[in-house]
């Protein structure tokens, strides 16, 4: 398919202004696919409506509000707000509305249930932070309006469901006071808020729904005090636990008047050991608590008489109560056998009796139910059915009704910790050439169809088919290796401890494995996946083996707690091993460098600056032995503003002998003054990156040298006042430096202040240039500027024989007091849009020109050529400088709808770029994730190797067709002609 | 709804950037964003279900992020004071950011301006600088594009040799003709008849 010649002229031919990527509509979907998630669903609320589509409203830990489809889990409408902007509460009031508390209960909005369109929103402000709590009764009524009550920040608020008015507020001011729960006992005007304060008095405020007057205030004192959190057994009786969490207190406040009693938890249950927390739940009579991980449920008889009613040793989830009648609750609970989970409806009063029992069978890789929400519906015999809403550990969400599961979302896929990428299997012998044969007939039909389609013959139904064929094409989802390495896996880390491999063919999930190493365990409390790398790939010498990533994972959010390594096998989705590790994890460095069977060699940085190489064997080893001298990499204080860089010094000089800890010292630091600069960005190039040609022509026919340097790192740095946001600071407060430091010996080798600007910086590195973004305070815009580094002393090797023989940079000895002969040029121009994330092209070879790409605060993936950030552009180029394809100077950058290369789509709450170089030369593979993911394979300078996708092969065969026959058409004519000649 | 409309309409026409009642140092931005209709109507190659309720309004680069009411209408709350940037993100329209100076000294002074084109704003409405189509519109088949494709050139080209190139035979001297033929005949020159089945004849 691909004419595998290098038309490199073409390169030049391309150099036009239209833009590269563009796409006709048609085209969607064919080379790209896009997928929405949500996150992990932090709360459901499941749509009472009686008509219509059946409806379930969620907020997840993205900041996401979403209504998805009951029946097939598709999104209807979904939101997602802003990162500060979490989600406290969610409900639905009046049947038709979404009602969202978020930003610690200071945003209350309101959403129109069908369409998700915003109706009103309200800024709730407060005297002092507080918990939230947003509760809709359903007949609470003021004027004809229907109220919902929101407690947030200290104060207590009514307002109309309808406009987001506030009707009336109640300060809770008393300094110590805290909040705990509001109760709103159905049937009453009443609103009962209580709470602890001073930290053993125990308070309650009655409250007159209507106007918000106080009624009543009572407080009793508590000399063992409180912990933790209360749990609700019934709108006049709340359970607490003393200090030492082995008390428990059951507090009732019937009439306004509050009676305790006090039942410790020894007995209760004979062999309770630690200290009980309770688990917050809201069904009535039940609570529960938990010693150990085990976790008890009691029931509270009567006034304060409590019961032990089940002890389980299996992980366990409860879901919320749901009122099914006027008296009866209903709740689920969920427990896990090995491979099966068992689902249980139980009445809230009657524990024995279970209104419904089920298994379902689980995938093992899905881990523990974390939440359960449950929703019933009525049946046709008219009995009760229930559905539940289950959230795994690895963040999907799936729907259990009649012991099946009706459907189920990856949405651990919405928070992508790292991404890399690995080969598919080669094709093996075997696929028979029938099947080709079979097609064939296929093949024509369909390109006779494609002919139809250009020829404007086609009808729509025609189409419709033509449309279908380009989009299932089999080819672009085989699970083999394609000769132009389009098809790759993609191997993503996500925050739940899961990984996914992902087909870039169509996105759909190969193979997903919940790392065992990221489970939580006595050692390992919180563990937390860090980063990826690609720790085996096979292809000389170990082409059997399969390739593996290693993850790299810590035991808490510290850096100093000890690290995990996982090995994962990314043809089966194998854990092939773990390591505990006995010390943290710093830094990883990848080495250049593998061992006989393609093993990656890596080094480990502790938090006591010893380096432990990996893999331990003694190949590698003796490998690293030789490259010792050569190892030298850098790390980066933010706190201090200090840069260091460091080398091998010998082995450890620990009490243990370990013959792969290598203990370090410093060799340069390079220290920001912390009064007038902060460091706030630091990029250095792609380890992978290709350059293909070192030297650049100029128009004048010129030569210049780009200095290209592994271990060159840009450093940007602000000022301490002007770190925060856009806003905060004046234009003469603040500057951006920016610098280019050598990692080896820590000499800057450029520096260049922008006054006057400040943060956030984003920043690509890739060959000699950098360009990074950031706002100018003074234009009030943003800027993005661009950084190219030139290597002067090699300037004098004009032609091919001073190349050869003259000067080169190679024998200078590299010495921080040997400074090279670099220039920089620059360049800065106005950009419009913020930006989230920045990436650049990467090709096989490096000979295609680059693009970069820049993602947009819409959430939009823009393409924008490397010429447009050229500090060789002038206002009026010459007619050299115009041949050679430079383009014209303007002050701002141009943005070209047809080059945003997400088209119409968004790739919501975007996080990073990656681009992935195909075999093919002319082909980038680029994968976009946030809450959303997107993939695509962009060409920056055309395919100028390949036929493109839309080539009719059938006017190909037509022509052909033609030709043969114009060729015997003129031989019988030529031959009749000299017939003719001879009887004259 | 209908109740509350007129109300905000006053509020909102009377200051936008408006002063609000909570602490002393934040203030509230209030503005509208407003997508004319004869714009969204020549848009016929995506449709944009729930147009409005995709719309984004971002503060300072995604600070504060907030939607549309359904009349366009937007706000931000408790923003302290200083020279803030608003965007607005909605698929199919470009806008400007727009730089609101939210004052201290006299609140209640709307200070706007686009910053691409640095035109000042009395009222804190946006409105799209133009549409962006993410698409190319695929040109409507023509036998020019055709004929001018590699193929159609082929296609042409040999239909000009089979055609013209006897013509000019025959303008031919015959003379001149005859001695080129017998000097052909006698180099051996294969010609394209002797090539083909039934040229042997010859």
């Amino acid at each position: 398919m691909a004419i595998r010649s290098f038309f490199l002229f073409i390169l030049f031919f391309s150099s036009s202004l239209s833009p590269v990527f563009s796409l006709y509509e048609d085209q969607v979907g064919l080379m790209d696919w896009h997928q929405q998630y949500i996150g992990k669903v932090k709360q459901a609320v499941f749509s009472s409506q009686r008509a219509g589509r059946k409806r379930v409203v969620v907020s997840t830990e993205e900041n996401v509000i979403a209504s998805l489809d009951l029946r097939h889990g598709e999104i209807f409408w979904r939101h997602l707000l802003g990162a500060d902007d979490v989600i406290d509460g969610i409900d639905i009031g009046l049947g038709k509305y979404v009602i969202t508390l978020s930003s610690g209960g200071s945003i209350l909005r309101s959403w129109n249930l069908p369409d998700g369109q915003m109706v009103w929103e309200s800024s709730l402000q407060g005297p002092k932070h507080s918990k939230s709590f947003l509760l809709v009764p359903t007949n609470l009524k003021f004027d004809k309006d229907n109220v919902l009550v929101v407690f947030s920040n200290g104060r207590l608020h009514a307002i109309s469901c309808i406009d987001g008015e506030v009707l009336w507020k109640k300060d809770f001011e008393a300094e110590s006071f805290e909040v705990q729960q509001v109760i709103l006992p159905p049937g009453s005007d009443l609103i009962h808020v209580v709470g602890f304060a001073a930290l053993s008095q125990f308070e309650m405020y009655q409250i007159n729904a209507k106007n918000g007057e106080l009624l009543k205030h009572e407080s009793a004192s508590f000399s063992s005090g409180f912990s933790g959190q209360v749990s609700l057994v019934s709108t006049e009786t709340v359970v607490a636990l003393d200090s030492t969490g082995s008390i428990l207190l059951t507090i009732s406040f019937q009439d306004g008047k509050i009676s305790s009693q006090q039942t410790p938890i020894s007995n209760l249950v004979e062999d309770s050991l630690g200290p009980a927390v309770i688990i917050p739940s809201s069904v009535s009579g039940i609570f529960a608590i938990k010693t150990d991980a085990v976790p008890i449920f009691i029931r509270v008889i009567g006034k304060g008489n409590l019961e032990v009613v089940e002890k389980t040793t299996h992980e366990i989830a409860v879901s919320d109560a749901l009122s099914i009648s006027e008296d009866q609750q209903a709740f689920a609970l969920i427990q896990h056998a090995s491979s099966e989970i068992h689902l249980t409806v139980k009445l809230a009063h009657d524990w024995d009796g279970n209104l419904l029992k089920e298994s379902v069978k689980m995938d093992r890789q899905r881990g523990l139910v974390h939440k359960v929400f449950i929703n019933n519906y009525i049946r046709t015999d008219r009995s009760y059915g229930f559905r539940v809403l289950i959230v795994m550990e690895d963040h999907s969400l799936l729907l259990l009704q009649q012991g099946e599961i009706v459907w189920s979302r990856e949405d651990g896929l919405a928070s992508i910790i790292d991404v890399t990428t690995s080969e598919l299997p080669v094709e093996r012998d075997g696929v028979s050439v029938a099947k080709v044969e079979h097609n064939l007939f296929e093949w024509l039909k369909g390109h006779m169809l494609k002919l139809k389609g250009t020829l404007m013959l086609a009808s729509p139904e025609d189409m419709a088919a033509i449309q279908s064929m380009r989009l299932k094409s089999s080819e672009k989802s085989k699970m083999t290796r394609d000769h132009n390495g389009f098809r790759k896996l993609l191997i993503v880390l996500t925050r739940a401890g899961k990984l996914f491999a992902l087909h870039t063919g169509d996105g759909r999930i190969v193979w997903s494995y919940l790392l065992r190493s990221l489970h939580k365990s006595e050692a390992c409390q919180s563990p937390i996946g860090l980063n990826l790398y690609q720790w085996q790939v096979p292809h000389h010498h170990a082409m059997d083996e399969n390739p593996s990533v290693l993850v790299v994972s810590r035991c808490g959010p510290s850096s100093d707690t000890s690290g995990v390594l996982s090995f994962v096998d990314t043809y089966t989705g194998k854990e092939l091993s773990s390591l505990s590790l006995d010390h943290a994890v710093v830094q990883v460095i990848p080495l250049p460098y593998t061992d006989s069977t393609e093993q990656r060699l890596h080094l480990l940085i502790d938090a006591d600056k010893h380096a432990h190489l990996y893999p331990k064997t003694s190949g590698a080893l003796s490998i690293f032995k030789r490259e010792f001298s050569n190892i030298y990499w850098y790390s980066v204080e933010d706190q201090n503003g200090i840069i260091k860089g460091h080398a091998l010094k010998c082995k450890c000089t620990g009490e243990v002998a370990d013959e792969f800890c290598f203990d370090t010292r410093d060799l340069w630091s390079v220290v920001f003054p912390s009064e007038s600069e902060k460091t706030i960005a630091t990029v250095t190039r792609k380890l992978n990156e290709v350059v293909h040609t070192q030297a650049k022509v100029v128009a004048d026919q010129d030569v210049m040298y780009k200095y290209i340097s592994r271990n060159l790192l840009f450093v940007a740095t602000v000022a301490p006042k002007g770190s925060g946001e856009i806003g905060s600071v004046t234009p003469e407060e603040s500057w951006l430096v920016a610098y280019l430091i050598d990692t080896v010996t820590g000499l800057i080798l450029h520096r260049v202040t922008h006054h006057g600007s400040q943060g956030p910086v984003h920043a690509v590195f890739s060959e000699n240039w950098v360009v990074y973004h950031y706002f100018n305070l003074r234009a009030h815009r943003y800027e993005m500027s661009v950084i190219e580094i030139y290597d002067q002393s090699r300037a004098d090797n004009k032609d091919v024989w001073k190349l050869v023989l003259g000067k080169h940079n190679l024998t200078s000895p590299i010495s921080l007091f040997s400074r090279p002969e670099v220039i920089t040029k620059s360049q800065s121009y106005f950009f419009t849009h913020s930006l989230k994330a920045i990436a650049v092209t990467s090709t096989a070879k490096g000979i295609t020109s680059k693009q970069l790409l820049l993602g947009t605060i819409g959430d939009q993936v823009l393409a924008l050529d490397k010429r447009f950030l050229d500090p060789r552009r002038t206002v009026n180029p010459t007619q050299l400088e115009k041949e050679e394809g430079i383009i014209p100077l303007t002050e701002s950058l141009p943005i070209i709808p047809q080059s945003y290369v997400t088209h119409a789509l968004r790739v919501e709450g975007l996080r990073g770029i990656i681009t992935v170089p195909a075999k093919l030369e002319s082909t980038t593979l680029v994968f976009a994730h946030g809450v959303d993911l997107f993939f695509t394979q962009l060409a920056p300078s055309r395919t100028y190797d390949s036929l493109t996708e839309d080539f009719s092969y059938a006017l190909l065969l037509i022509t052909i067709v033609a030709l043969v026959a114009a060729i015997f058409v003129t031989w019988r004519l030529s031959e009749r002609k000299e017939l003719q000649e001879k009887w004259r | 709804m209908a109740a509350v409309t007129p109300l905000l309409l006053l509020l909102l026409l009377s200051s936008a950037p408006s002063f609000s009642s909570g602490s002393r140092n934040a203030y509230n931005i209030n503005g509208r964003v407003k997508i004319p209709q004869g714009l969204g109507l020549g848009t016929k190659g995506y449709a944009l279900p729930g147009r409005m309720s995709n719309v984004k309004v971002l503060l300072n680069g995604g600070q504060n992020i907030t939607f549309l009411r359904p009349d366009g209408y937007f706000s931000f709350h408790n923003i302290p004071a200083g020279t803030h940037l608003i965007e607005v993100s909605a698929i199919g329209y470009f806008f400007s950011p727009v730089r609101v100076d939210v004052s201290a000294r006299n609140p209640g002074k709307v200070q706007a301006a686009l910053t691409e084109n640095r035109k000042g704003l009395s009222e804190l409405v946006l409105e799209p600088l133009r549409e962006e189509q993410y698409y190319e519109i695929r040109e409507p088949f023509s036998i020019m594009s055709l004929l001018k494709s590699p193929m159609g050139l082929m296609v042409g080209f040999m239909l000009a040799v089979a055609f013209l190139m006897p013509k000019l035979v025959e303008n031919m001297d015959p003379e001149e003709m005859r001695r080129a033929q017998e000097e052909m005949r006698s180099q051996g020159v294969p010609s394209l008849s002797s090539l083909l089945p039934g040229g042997a004849r010859n």
